[in-house]
């Protein structure tokens, strides 16, 4: 995500080093988003006995949102009101507005429960700390997974490809992604429950 | 809402001037004595084309006494901005505002320019009410919505509280209120431009409702209380950053260009009128350090004439001044265009190096004594004014008409409506198009050209030509 912003940066100071230092501050914007969104679950999981609960919550809010997202298609303005200096906001608050850390939330979840069979009957200090452990290597890995995508096509557009990609290759993806958002949210439920009997 | 952006959105001005050429040009047309509604002409411009050079579709408006000036597009290559992410609208409705009834018309220009119709109308009442501004002046279409500066505060004159700008929701149309958060020392309004990336707007100043709406004031222009002044603005905080004033003398600062390409930090300006000598005057403004400079680039000196031949207005002073009602660059940030719209001449400068134009090109029509005829042979009455240039740069349309009451003022033998076009050489250089010659219907004045699929003063770009 914001791809198209570090080709900006390095065109604008011709430099790739300001592509890079874009995609810095995208990444640094990215991952506190995805942080934030998990870290009251991390939380959340010492209530280990509601462990069920909370992700049949998470997994109904993801689908929530994904559904909102696919009735309102119109994009937040607020958006295009963050100063391009400001390349981290950004990257946090569209992070937030697409619920693009939101999706990370069953697959964290999922992983949780793994921990949950080791860590259920030792303090609740340590389930906790297990889990914030885990929501921060689950962030990690999706800005670099992100990032790393994002990046290269940044790079192949500034170097090799030219502008003309950048208008040729924008597609509306806004239900497509609202609609994994669902899918996502969906498969997660379906796994509590059919877990649950 | 589409699945691809606009073909006709650019992500820098270079693409856009390697853009297929323009095929019709949108023309706002204007009943100077109210005595039938504005309208919309489209004409064809495409050559070979049996219907070039004419009038191919007009859409008539239902009200009287609108006065167009000013229009735009809902959307064009602001759209491409990286910060939204999401370019999927389309260059669809134009919209135009009735400066005098603060009445703004939404015209949907697909599936095709020659069946252009009426999509929505905003009444007046609206804007008042969820702006507190009236006039409605300038379009651009910008990332975020649809942004309109406006000449006129508040109140029946217009002087209750200073103008401003408002933003429009580009899709519905809907206005959405003020833009200003801190508008510092700005009390006039007129033109106003920005950089996307490097995240400022410009504004110019004219005058308020009661200096220009019945005619200019003789007596506050040599007073020296028209606008003088350029602000400088925080575009995204909405805030103004600086206000430079050009001198009290240098009276009426219009049209404000900043280069095309976002990585040149300049632009220009154009003042109307000199009032210590009468000249016109162009204006370098740029940025540097972080604040912004303005400094006097070229003048261009009145013409001295009888006094039997000159208007009441201009007798006392025994000469015709330029005045710089209009200027246009060209998309390559090469060439600026400056319309003399008192002496009848289209000059072309290159302004490679933006801090010394250099005179590359010029041609004469009608004017207030020279009235130079057209090549054509066809009557030119009025002098060039609002001027646009093709994405490409080769060709430079304009009319001949400022503002009604204006008109009268400096040419009281009438102005009508006419729009000619200029053919460029690829090293400068400006030449009449004898066959480009559109007569618009008898009571119809002719106000500001927009090409189809962008120009030179409509779309603003996001990433710098590479």
């Amino acid at each position: 995500m914001g791809w198209p912003l570090a080709v900006s940066a390095g065109l604008m100071d011709k430099s790739p080093r300001a592509l890079f230092g874009a995609l810095w501050a995208l990444s640094a914007g990215h991952l506190l988003a995805t942080l934030l969104v998990l870290l009251p679950f991390a939380f959340l999981l010492v209530l280990a006995a509601w462990q069920r609960p909370i992700q049949l919550v998470a997994s109904l809010v993801v689908i929530g949102f994904g559904v909102y997202q696919l009735i309102a298609r119109r994009h937040p303005r607020a958006l295009a009101r963050i100063p391009p200096t400001q390349l981290a906001l950004w990257s946090f608050a569209v992070a937030i507005a697409h619920g693009a850390a939101l999706m990370l939330v069953p697959i964290y979840l999922g992983l949780c429960q793994a921990f949950e069979l080791d860590a259920g009957h030792e303090a609740a200090g340590a389930l906790m700390q297990a889990s914030l452990g885990m929501a921060v290597l689950v962030s990690l890995v999706h800005v670099t997974a992100m990032v790393g995508a994002g990046g290269c096509l940044a790079w192949l557009v500034y170097r090799y490809l030219g502008l003309k990609f950048v208008s040729r290759s924008w597609f509306n993806l806004d239900a497509v992604w609202a609609s994994s958002l669902v899918l996502v949210g969906a498969v997660a439920l379906a796994f509590n429950l059919a877990s649950w009997r | 809402m589409t699945m691809r952006p606009d073909p006709t959105f650019h992500a820098s001005p270079k693409l856009a001037m390697e853009a297929p050429a323009e095929n019709f040009a949108y023309t706002l047309l204007l009943s100077p004595d109210f005595s039938k509604p504005d309208a919309l002409a489209v004409i064809d411009v495409k050559p070979g084309s049996p219907t070039y050079s004419q009038i191919v579709h007009t859409v008539t408006m239902p009200n009287k006494g609108d006065e167009f000036h000013h229009f735009g597009w809902n959307a064009c290559s602001s759209a491409l901005s990286p910060l939204t992410g999401h370019a999927f609208i389309e260059r669809r409705y134009l919209i135009i505002p009735g400066l005098r009834s603060s009445r703004i018309y939404i015209i949907d220009t697909k599936p095709d320019p020659t069946q252009a119709k009426i999509h929505k109308i905003i009444e007046p009442e609206e804007v008042f009410r969820k702006t507190g501004y009236s006039r409605p002046h300038t379009i651009h279409c910008g990332p975020d919505g649809v942004y309109v500066s406006t000449l006129g505060g508040g109140g029946k004159d217009g002087t209750n509280g200073p103008p401003g700008v408002f933003i429009m929701d580009c899709e519905t149309f809907e206005v959405l209120g003020r833009w200003e958060i801190d508008r510092g020392p700005q009390t006039l309004h007129y033109d106003f431009w920005w950089n996307l990336p490097r995240d400022y707007m410009v504004s110019s100043e004219w005058a308020l409702p009661p200096q220009f709406e019945n005619g200019i004031v003789p007596e506050d222009l040599l007073a020296n209380k028209y606008g003088h002044r350029l602000h400088f603005w925080d575009l995204r905080a909405r805030r103004n950053v600086q206000t430079i004033d050009l001198g009290a003398n240098h009276q009426m600062a219009l049209e404000v260009r900043p280069a095309h390409d976002p990585v040149r930090e300049y632009g220009f300006a154009g003042v109307v009128v000199d009032t210590t000598n009468l000249e016109g005057s162009i204006w370098t403004w740029w940025r540097e350090g972080g604040k912004f400079h303005a400094e006097k680039t070229a003048t261009i000196p009145p013409e001295p004439a009888d006094k039997e031949k000159l208007p009441p207005l201009l007798q006392g002073f025994g000469a015709v001044p330029p005045l710089v009602t209009d200027i246009d660059l060209s998309m390559d940030d090469r060439f600026l265009y400056v319309s003399c719209w008192g002496t009848g001449e289209m000059r072309q400068y290159d302004v490679s190096d933006p801090r010394k134009p250099k005179l590359a090109g010029s041609v004469h029509t009608g004017g207030i004594v020279r009235r130079a005829p057209h090549p054509s042979g066809k009557t030119y009455a009025g002098g060039p004014q609002m001027v646009e240039i093709s994405r490409d740069g080769r060709r430079v349309y304009w009319t001949n008409s400022l503002y009604s009451t204006w008109d009268d003022q400096f040419y009281p033998d009438g102005v009508p409506g006419v729009e000619v076009m200029a053919n460029v050489g690829r090293n400068g250089g400006l030449e009449l198009d004898k066959d480009y010659f559109v007569s618009f219907p008898d009571g119809y004045r002719a106000h500001q050209i927009r090409l189809e699929g962008g120009d030179c003063s409509t779309d603003s770009f996001c990433y710098p030509s590479v």
